[in-house]
C-alpha cells in the first residue's frame, strides 16, 4: 500500500466523500476541453437544463481539426468548421474561458495550460484527453477522461473514481550526450510494457528527472498514459517554482510564497511508500526508436530488430503483427531504413526547447529533397518565441515546412496525413496501425534530435553524429 | 441519455476477436471523431480493419455471417489501449454489445465502458482460450453472465469471471452512470472548496 506519496496526498485532499459502490469522489481542481471531446458533453448538459457548477475551473482550446497551413474560415473541412464553432457556441453559453485563435493564445491544450500558468502543483486536472498526464510533470494527478465523465466535470466539478497503486520509476545518472526525455520515456516503456501501469500512477523519481526542465518532464509525463498508467507525475522542486513564476494565472507576490509553501507540502515524504519501484540507469541509454504499432515496441537506434522469440511473451502477438503492417523484417538494422516524411511537434515535443534542439542540427544543413518535414509549434506562444529567436528562418531554409499551432500529424483530424504506406519519423506519442491517417501509413517515434537528423538523411540515423 | 438501470445478468452469443493490444484507432478510427454526435459510431466500429478503402469487406470476424446478432466480445490483453475517445466505447455499444471478456483491459476505456453500462469482465488465459474455442465451434453457443456470482455459463460449463468491486456494485445497482450519486454530494463539494488552497489564495 502505497503511503506518502504525492499521489495519495493530493488524491486525499481533494476526496470528497466515498461513494456507496466503493469508488471515492474526487473534486476535479482543473478541467481542461478541447473540441473533439467536449460537443457531445455540452450537448447533454443542454439536454438536461443543466448549468456548470464552476465556470472559472474550466479552461477552453481548440488544437486537434485545426488545419495548421491555410486557417481561413470557414475551414475547407466543413466537419473541423462545424466542430469550431460549436465549441465557441458552448464555452460562450456555458461561461468557460476559450482560448481561440483570436486570443493569440491558442495551442494544443497539453502545451497551453502549463505556459499560461494555469497548471500548478497539488491539484487534481482532468481532461477528455488520455495525455492529460503531461500536466503530471508539475506535481499534480492528470488523467485523460471520456465524453460522459467531462459532462460529470462540468456538472459537479467531481468523478466517481478508483484509487490507484503508485509505483515509483527511478532514473539514476546522468543521460549521455543525444539522448533526451523522449528517449527516457520510450525506453521506460520498452521495458515495463504498452500495458504494465494499468492499475498504477507512475512517479518519476531520480537524478534524470531533478535535473530535467519542466518541458522535458512533460515529455516524460505525456507518454504514461502509453505505457498504462494513466497518472505519471514527478514531484515539485525549485525548477518548477521557478518555471510558474510570472506566468499569466500564476499567484503573485504574498500569494505567491504562501504557494510554494503549499506546493512543497504535497511532495512525496522521504518516508513515503511504495506498491511498487523500478530503478534504471541513465548512463548506458542510448537514442530510442520505435518499429512497431504500440510505443512499447521500441529499440535503441544501434540495434537490430528483435526476432520475435526474443521478445517477452506478452509482447510476441502484436510484433509479429508489427513486422507484417510495418513491413519490416526481424534482424534487419533500423538505420539506414528510408522514411517519406518528418514531423516535429506535437503535446509531447512541441515547445520551444524541442525546437532549438531541431534548429541547431537543421542550422545549415538541408533536409533530403525526397522527404517532407512539417515542424510544427505547440502554440500561437510557441511559435512567436521560436520566431523570435529566429529559428523559423533555420526551419524554412532547411525545406522544411514552419506551420501554424495544432496537433498536426499526430492523428488523423486535420489535413496532415500520411499517403498510402509512406513511412514517417515522428516526434508525437502514437504508432497504431493507421494513427497518422493513412490505413497502412507507418510511424517511427523519435525525439526531436533524432527526427532533425533523419530530415537530412531521409532516413533513419544516429542523431549523435549531428553533435 | 442515460438511463440507470441494473444490471445482473447478460446472456447473448459472442465472437472472439484476435489479437492483443487492440486500441482505440483500430476500435473507432480518428475521422470518425468529427462527428458532434456519437449517434452513428455503431457504423463506424472497426471499420479499418472490416474494410478497405474502396468500401470492400475484408472478412473481419464480426462480419463473419455466424456472427451476427452478437453481444459480447472475447477479447485478449490491453483492449482498448490508447486514446479516452468515448466514441470507441459508444461504437460498441451501439454496435450492440452488452459486455466484453478479456484478458485485461486499458483504464480510460475501461472507465468509459462503466459510463455506459457495458460491463468488463477479465479472466484467465485457460478460460479465455476454453470460452473461445466454443464459440468458434459452435459460434450460437449462448453465454450468460451473471454479475452477482462473477460467472459466465455456456455449454453447460461455468467458469469465474473478475471486475472491481465498486464496478459490480455500481451495475447490481444501477449506480454505474455515477451523477446522481455525485450530484447527491453537494454540500460536501462546497465545503471541500472552501479549503483547498488553491481556490482561497493558498491562506493559510
Amino acid at each position: 500500500m502505497a503511503k506518502n506519496t504525492l499521489y495519495n496526498k493530493v488524491w486525499n485532499l481533494h476526496k470528497v466523500a466515498e461513494l456507496e459502490t466503493g469508488q471515492d469522489q474526487i473534486f476535479i481542481g482543473l478541467h481542461y476541453m478541447h473540441e473533439v471531446t467536449s460537443p457531445q458533453a455540452f450537448a447533454m448538459l443542454r439536454e438536461k437544463k443543466g448549468k456548470v457548477r464552476f465556470p472559472n475551473r474550466n479552461f477552453a482550446t481548440m488544437d486537434h481539426i485545426v488545419p495548421t497551413h491555410d486557417q481561413a474560415r470557414p475551414y475547407k473541412d466543413p466537419q473541423a468548421e462545424l466542430m469550431a464553432q460549436t465549441i465557441k457556441a458552448n464555452t460562450a453559453e456555458f461561461g468557460i474561458s476559450f482560448f481561440d485563435i483570436e486570443s493569440q493564445k491558442q495551442g494544443v491544450v497539453h502545451i497551453v495550460g502549463p505556459e499560461l500558468g494555469i497548471t500548478l502543483p497539488g491539484m487534481t486536472i482532468a481532461c477528455g484527453d488520455s495525455h492529460t498526464s503531461t500536466h503530471g510533470a508539475f506535481g499534480s494527478l492528470a488523467f485523460g477522461i471520456g465524453t460522459t465523465e467531462v459532462l460529470h466535470v462540468l456538472e459537479t466539478q467531481t468523478l466517481a473514481l478508483s484509487p490507484l497503486k503508485v509505483r515509483k520509476v527511478v532514473w539514476n545518472g546522468k543521460l549521455p550526450k543525444g539522448v533526451y526525455a523522449k528517449d527516457v520515456i520510450l525506453k521506460t516503456i520498452q521495458v515495463l510494457g504498452v500495458n504494465g501501469g494499468i492499475g498504477y500512477a507512475y512517479e518519476f523519481a531520480g537524478d534524470v528527472f531533478a535535473t530535467m526542465s519542466m518541458e522535458e518532464r512533460m515529455t516524460v509525463c505525456n507518454m504514461s498514459i502509453e505505457g498504462g498508467a494513466r497518472i505519471g507525475y514527478i514531484n515539485p522542486d525549485q525548477t518548477t517554482f521557478d518555471y510558474i513564476k510570472g506566468r499569466e494565472y500564476a499567484p503573485k507576490g504574498a500569494e505567491f510564497d504562501r504557494a510554494i509553501a503549499y506546493w512543497k507540502s504535497i511532495a512525496s515524504d522521504s518516508n513515503a511508500e511504495y506498491d511498487d519501484i523500478v530503478t534504471f540507469d541513465a548512463t548506458t541509454l542510448e537514442p530510442m526508436i520505435t518499429w512497431g504499432i504500440t510505443p512499447a515496441l521500441g529499440i535503441e537506434i544501434t540495434k537490430s530488430l528483435p526476432q520475435i522469440n526474443e521478445l517477452p511473451e506478452h509482447d510476441r502477438k502484436t510484433a509479429q503483427q508489427a513486422y507484417d503492417y510495418m513491413k519490416f523484417t526481424p534482424g534487419n538494422p533500423i538505420i539506414g531504413q528510408g522514411v517519406d516524411v518528418v514531423f516535429i511537434g506535437s503535446c509531447t515535443n512541441g515547445r520551444i526547447e524541442d525546437f532549438r534542439i531541431a534548429a541547431k542540427i537543421l542550422k545549415g544543413k538541408k533536409v533530403n529533397p525526397k522527404i517532407k518535414c512539417l515542424v510544427v509549434p505547440g502554440s500561437q506562444a510557441v511559435k512567436k518565441q521560436v520566431e523570435a529567436e529566429g529559428l523559423d528562418r533555420i526551419f524554412i531554409e532547411s525545406g522544411a515546412e514552419w506551420r501554424y499551432a495544432g496537433c498536426s500529424m499526430c492523428l488523423a483530424m486535420n489535413p496532415d496525413q500520411l499517403i498510402g504506406d509512406q513511412i514517417s519519423a515522428s516526434t508525437s506519442n502514437r504508432n497504431f496501425m493507421g494513427r497518422q491517417g493513412s490505413t497502412t501509413g507507418r510511424t517511427l517515434l523519435v525525439s526531436p534530435a533524432t527526427a532533425a537528423a533523419i530530415a537530412i538523411e531521409g532516413k533513419i540515423t544516429d542523431p549523435r553524429n549531428y553533435l | 441519455m442515460n438511463l440507470e438501470t441494473k444490471i445482473i445478468q447478460i446472456q447473448g452469443t459472442a465472437a472472439p476477436l484476435p489479437g492483443d493490444d487492440i486500441d482505440t484507432d483500430q476500435i473507432m478510427p480518428a475521422r470518425y471523431l468529427k462527428e458532434i454526435t456519437f449517434d452513428k459510431m455503431g457504423e463506424y466500429l472497426f471499420n479499418d480493419l472490416r474494410f478497405d478503402e474502396a468500401g470492400k469487406s475484408k472478412n473481419y470476424i464480426i462480419d463473419h455471417p455466424t456472427y451476427k446478432n452478437i453481444s459480447i466480445f472475447l477479447v485478449g490483453n490491453n483492449f482498448g489501449c490508447g486514446s479516452s475517445r468515448e466514441h470507441a466505447p459508444q461504437g460498441i455499444k451501439r454496435y450492440g454489445i452488452k459486455a466484453i471478456i478479456g484478458l485485461s483491459f486499458a483504464e480510460i476505456f475501461a472507465g468509459n465502458c462503466k459510463s455506459l453500462g457495458i460491463p468488463l469482465l477479465t479472466v484467465t488465459p485457460d478460460v479465455l482460450a476454453q470460452l473461445s474455442k466454443i464459440v468458434t465451434d459452435q459460434p450460437t453457443s449462448l453465454l450468460t453472465i451473471d454479475l452477482k456470482n462473477k460467472t459466465v455459463t455456456v455449454a453447460n460449463q461455468t467458469f469465474s469471471v473478475d471486475l472491481s468491486e465498486a464496478r459490480r456494485k455500481s451495475f447490481l445497482e444501477g449506480t454505474w452512470d455515477a451523477v446522481a450519486l455525485l450530484k447527491h454530494n453537494s454540500d460536501k463539494v462546497d465545503a471541500l472548496v472552501s479549503r483547498l488552497p488553491y481556490l482561497n489564495a493558498y491562506a493559510g
